[in-house]
């Protein structure tokens, strides 16, 4: 209990802090950056997978959900051997920085974006198919009809995919190395402290990443109920 | 204008999973009369139209689109379904939409529509979501699509079937001023009173067969097959 106390003690005063400030913004700047990333990718392939027909789809599917359960280490250490001095992508020299940092929580979400849009534009063009197809509109422009038609729903899906990306600690911290004022995020800083026994301050950055969590699912999901509201 | 009609089935028959659903259909749908496709439930009314329209693939014979247009066929036809498919954007977007797969240009796009929505009864409604409507609005809606399209020929499947008499009304009118303005009415219903309203002439389908057709009147007064008079009746088919 005196642990929580001083947590919420440690939270109030690191709210001040520059440090702490630092690191919450490269984690917002980091898990955000890879939520676009993994949506501009994810949304549009779903939405193919729903509505194109081809050899070999099924198990494309079945992949991609699968991929929804990536282990967040394994991708931290395949995006590692490939962004290592020795690797193919070695000569950008991209590891320990938060460019590295946002590919890999890219990578970690994108199939999950991937195969939730695929399952809720699926579900749609079973209601939509006939009639899009009777005005004229092949798959590639019904592809983009059915991703604005379900903007509201899918806002849900990149909102997973972001708070996916904004809890995990295994990938950032192979790729980024958790270097102070570098690639320090709260998921790092929080395992760093936890592990030196600082739980106090431990408890402290998670009660604010949690705080941050919450707040951007919630300003989301006040955007969405507004503008749902108006358009129907 | 260049037309797409007469529109000619020949032996038209489809299949799916092993069943035969629509047998050897030859018919031709010709400009004018108001054609209403009667039967009970599961005769192959739906089916029929989806085949004219071109939703599915006939798996024997051929449809065939007789006029100088006929290569651009797909574009002077439209369909209204049961249940209306609505995007969700405003009335008048929903109408837009149409228009700019059709191809028609941004300019000529607004005065169809304030005019489609007019002929509904929609304009008041413009930029309402058109999610939010009521069913049968959205059926008006649905008409103004294809108002705004100036097709030359329609396919309705059972529009009113979920409406109620109101609704049905508003829409039946609308069929109606179409039918007034020169598009070809094909409409399916299991109605004998819209039948009766409705159509000019008809054609009776059973067990994916058409087995009857008939001026409207010559049709009610006088059905040829035992199968139409039982229908006429109000009596149950076997399906």
């Amino acid at each position: 209990m005196s642990d929580l106390t001083a947590a919420f003690a440690s939270a109030l005063v690191f709210g001040l802090d520059a440090d702490l400030g630092r690191i919450v913004l490269l984690s917002l700047r980091v898990s955000l950056s890879a939520v676009a990333i993994a949506a501009i990718i994810g949304l549009p392939l779903g939405a193919a997978l729903a509505v194109f027909r081809f050899p070999g789809r099924r198990a494309i599917v079945i992949a991609v959900n699968a991929m929804m359960g990536l282990p967040p280490v394994v991708v931290g250490l395949i995006v590692y051997l490939l962004l290592s001095r020795a690797g193919p992508f070695g000569v950008f020299g991209l590891l320990f920085t938060p460019t590295a940092m946002i590919i890999a929580q890219a990578i970690l979400i994108a199939p999950l974006i991937a195969a939730l849009a695929r399952q809720l534009v699926e579900d749609m063009w079973a209601e939509y198919e006939e009639q899009l197809r009777s005005l004229g509109a092949g798959a590639g422009r019904a592809l983009w009809t059915l991703l604005w038609d379900g903007r509201f729903s899918l806002l849900t899906v990149v909102l997973a995919g972001f708070g996916r990306a904004i809890a995990e600690v295994g990938a950032v911290m192979i790729v980024g190395g958790n270097i102070d004022q570098v690639t320090r995020v709260m998921t790092t800083a929080i395992a760093l402290e936890t592990s030196k026994g600082d739980l106090a301050l431990a408890l402290g950055l998670g009660i604010i990443l949690i705080a941050l969590a919450l707040a951007i699912n919630a300003t989301a999901f006040s955007i969405n109920l507004v503008l749902r509201e108006r358009q129907g | 204008m260049s037309r797409i009609l007469p529109l000619r089935l020949e032996r038209v028959g489809y299949a799916a999973g092993g069943k035969t659903l629509v047998h050897d259909l030859d018919v031709m749908f010709e400009e004018g009369p108001r054609t209403v496709i009667l039967g009970p439930n599961g005769a192959g009314k739906s089916l029929t139209l989806r085949l004219c329209h071109g939703l599915i693939q006939p798996t024997t014979g051929r449809i065939v689109w007789q006029g100088a247009a006929s290569a651009s066929a797909q574009r002077r036809q439209a369909m209204v379904f049961q249940r209306p498919v609505m995007l969700r954007r405003s009335v008048a977007a929903n109408v837009d939409y149409a228009l700019a797969l059709a191809g028609v240009a941004a300019a000529e796009r607004r005065a169809r529509i304030a005019d489609a929505l007019e002929q509904t009864r929609l304009a008041d409604l413009a930029d309402r979501p058109a999610r939010v409507l009521s069913i049968g609005e959205q059926q008006r809606l649905a008409l103004a699509r294809v108002w705004a399209l100036q097709v030359e020929i329609v396919f309705l499947d059972e529009p009113t079937a979920s409406l109620d008499p109101g609704a049905t009304r508003a829409v039946e009118a609308i069929v109606n001023a179409m039918d007034a303005a020169g598009t070809k009415i094909v409409m399916t219903t299991h109605d004998l009173g819209q039948a009766r309203r409705m159509a000019d002439e008809i054609l009776f389908l059973h067990q994916g067969r058409l087995i009857e057709r008939a001026p409207v009147d010559e049709f009610f007064a006088r059905p040829r097959t035992r199968e139409a008079q039982a229908f006429v009746r109000g009596e149950l088919l076997p399906i």
